[in-house]
């Protein structure tokens, strides 16, 4: 019942959240001076196409861009009704690209799923790279196993992203006859899932989660060796050792499980860098995601588009922080969260 | 020694009651807490030589203009995509001390592309301490003094050169400039909002510190690129670079602060209760001088030693957005301006030597990684 009740308060606190960072990320977005419609009819003006003002000038009223901020803010979300009634993020009515002249639904529609595999796919990979380097590297600690896996967690962590994802790219496809760029094959895109679109998905998924896990594994397993170091200075380690245990045995047995929890907590902190580089890394390797949507609406002042991707990113990270902390409550019973007292 | 009359042996010594207090348990413990920080330090064989590495690049910096052959923007339009030439010492097996070979571009009408032919019958010295394009030192003096240049009618492009017939090598020692810097103004932009807030938050408690904290959670939980981009997505377009610059450093600097205002914070409201705190306030010391006076000094070192850890991340931030071209912009000389031009992968397979930008990147980032983890075991010279 306590991990329940813990699990709703968790999911009250994110909504919480996700309100306050909506404010935030629409105060981001309004940061330029005027929108895109505006900066359209100074544009219309200059070139002498009164006719086209008009237009415009209806399109402004129709989105209430021609309100107040606040006033603004609060139809965006669906707080108070806009032109067309209550018809915000919370009503499902993303809005609309002014770049594309679409629904935003409609513009980002597949690549959010792809988004949340891509992101899934490389957290996978960080448990299944940083659990055995790590604790190999513990268990052989000050041996040419934990000098090399050090090397190359450093690397991995000082090697930016982006650059990373051009030396797979060229070198995956030159060696390994890896594809590159894109999510699938060119010929699957928009038809339905069959056997081959998920084979032709997973094989060009290697490159992203690598580069977008590597930097996150590297800071695991360190975590990870830190952690289980501490552990093995420790008496019982001595005693499970005295009785006989083998150490392969004993180290799965106590250890490990006392290491675990700080594993399995930390995904949250590493939650917002791997999105950030995610993001990052579909704009270099030309992923559908949502990378490149949120980089052409940034530039282009694509309000409401810019403003769906970057709260939909938000959402991603607080769910998944939030999924990492009840996961951390199934996993130790001994840890008892209250709601913090003031 | 003395033997007394019924056989025992007794010290001449006298006797000392306080002996036992007066030895030191611990004599390697005779100094000032700064010579044992650096003591400690010193066996960091690691950090050690990241330190001073950095730091002689860090003094460099004002000097590069003098260092480079060429100046960052100076475009040598025959020589566009030229590769990194060598510079040789021996010519047919005689000293002639350091010199290049002159190059010659060639069309090659199949691949349309330039070719550069070595002509390996003249060698050409290189010129030291000769004159060619100006530039200022330090930002300051103008000048043209260079420590080498190209003999006339040779290039000396030890690295290449770009799309526009520029440096690579010379441009790096620029790019170094502004990616360098970035970090340290960055830095201090979180240092400075991270230890005020912290220390708010910690000293006075209650209200204050409940709403410094939600922000601290709110801020640490959502992913830093994609508001690093909309912030600098939102720089109008008109800047200058130096105000752009700035601006850049700025906005990797205020995403930054929850992290050190979190461990500023825990600290603080440990070290409140203290006695010696309580004594301050008694005597009528302000909050502020409480907290400036006594409290920070505590653990000042610590807060360094992550700094140090945390500056990497804004050069790799930086590298980033100007990366994706939201950061720097084309007259400003960084590294991540530099490979914008690597963003074509064509160009890097054709010309791999205008992805040289990222080596020093990886170092330099390396060398803080290393430095900081040095500063941060060495920071308690008490412990064994």
């Amino acid at each position: 019942m306590a991990i329940l009740k813990y699990a709703i308060y968790r999911f009250g606190t994110m909504i919480l959240t996700l309100w306050v960072v909506s404010i935030l990320i629409f105060a981001i977005i309004n940061l330029p001076p005027g929108d895109y419609l505006s900066n359209q009819i100074a544009e219309l003006r200059a070139s002498g196409q009164t006719s086209g003002v008009a237009k415009v000038e209806f399109l402004r009223k129709e989105y209430a861009l021609d309100r107040s901020l606040t006033a603004q803010y609060l139809i965006w979300v669906g707080f108070i009704p806009g032109p067309q009634g209550f018809s915000g993020l919370i009503q499902g009515n993303f809005g609309w690209s002014f770049e594309f002249d679409r629904p935003v639904a409609e513009i980002v529609g597949d690549s959010l799923w792809l988004t949340v595999l891509v992101n899934l796919a490389a957290v996978l990979f960080v448990y299944l790279v940083a659990l055995p380097l790590g604790v190999l590297a513990a268990a052989k600690s000050k041996t040419w196993v934990d000098y090399s896996a050090a090397f190359v967690g450093y690397l991995g962590l000082a090697t930016p992203n982006f650059l990373l994802a051009l030396i797979m790219f060229y070198y995956g496809h030159k060696y390994f006859d890896l594809p590159i760029g894109g999510l699938m094959d060119p010929s699957f895109e928009g038809e339905p899932m069959s056997l081959d679109k998920v084979k032709s998905i997973l094989v060009h998924l290697i490159v992203p989660t690598f580069v977008i896990g590597t930097s996150g594994a590297a800071a695991m397993m360190q975590r990870l060796r830190a952690n289980l170091l501490d552990e093995l200075g420790k008496p019982y380690v001595e005693t499970a050792i005295a009785k006989g245990m083998s150490p392969p045995r004993m180290l799965a047995k106590y250890p490990l499980r006392m290491a675990f929890n700080p594993f399995v907590a930390d995904i949250g902190n590493l939650l917002p860098s791997m999105i950030s580089g995610s993001v990052l890394v579909s704009v270099v390797l030309g992923l559908q995601t949502i990378g490149p949507t949120l980089l052409t609406a940034l530039k282009t002042q694509d309000q409401f588009l810019a403003g769906f991707v970057l709260m939909f990113v938000a959402l991603l990270t607080l769910f998944g922080t939030m999924i990492s902390d009840v996961m951390l409550m199934l996993l130790d019973p001994r840890i008892q969260y209250e709601g913090r007292e003031k | 020694m003395t033997q007394l009359p019924d056989g025992r042996f007794v010290d001449d010594e006298p006797f000392d009651p306080n002996a036992n207090v007066q030895t030191l348990d611990r004599a390697d413990l005779d100094a000032p807490n700064l010579v044992l920080v650096w003591r400690k330090f010193k066996k960091h064989r690691l950090g050690l030589i990241s330190g001073i590495f950095l730091l002689f690049c860090y003094v460099m910096l004002p000097f590069v203009g003098f260092i480079a052959p060429y100046t960052a923007n100076e475009r040598n339009s025959e020589y566009l995509y030229a590769p990194p030439q060598s510079i040789h010492y021996y010519h047919e097996g005689e000293f002639v001390g350091p010199f290049v070979y002159p190059t010659v571009s060639e069309a090659n009408l199949k691949t349309f592309q330039w070719e550069f032919v070595e002509d390996t019958t003249r060698p050409m010295p290189l010129k030291f301490f000769c004159e060619a394009g100006t530039y200022n030192l330090a930002g300051l003096i103008p000048t043209n003094r260079h420590l080498f240049c190209a003999p006339e009618g040779a290039t000396v492009f030890l690295w290449g050169s770009d799309r526009l017939g520029r440096g690579v090598f010379s441009r790096i020692l620029y790019g170094a400039q502004l990616s360098l810097t970035v970090g340290l103004i960055g830095i201090s932009v979180s240092f400075f909002l991270g230890i005020s807030l912290g220390s708010m938050a910690g000293y006075f408690g209650g209200r204050i510190d409940w709403t410094i904290n939600r922000v601290i959670e709110v801020l640490r939980s959502l992913p830093e690129l994609p508001l690093w981009l909309a912030l600098s997505a939102a720089v109008p377009s008109n800047w200058g670079p130096v105000s752009v610059f700035f601006i850049i450093s700025v906005i990797l600097g205020i995403l930054d602060w929850p992290g050190l205002a979190r461990s500023v914070r825990a600290k603080f409201l440990s070290l409140r209760e203290e006695e010696y705190v309580r004594a301050a306030e008694m005597m009528g010391a302000s909050s502020s001088r409480v907290i400036r006076k006594h409290l920070l000094p505590n653990f000042m070192s610590h807060l360094i030693a992550s700094a140090t850890l945390s500056i990497p991340a804004m050069i790799l931030g930086e590298t980033a957005l100007s990366f994706l071209g939201l950061g720097l912009r084309a007259p400003a000389v960084s590294w991540g301006v530099m490979l914008n031009d690597a963003q074509n992968l064509t160009s890097v397979e054709i010309y791999p030597w205008i992805a040289i930008p990222m080596l020093p990147i990886i170092i330099i980032v390396l060398a803080f990684n290393f430095l900081g983890d040095g500063l941060r075991d060495s920071l308690d010279p008490y412990s064994d």
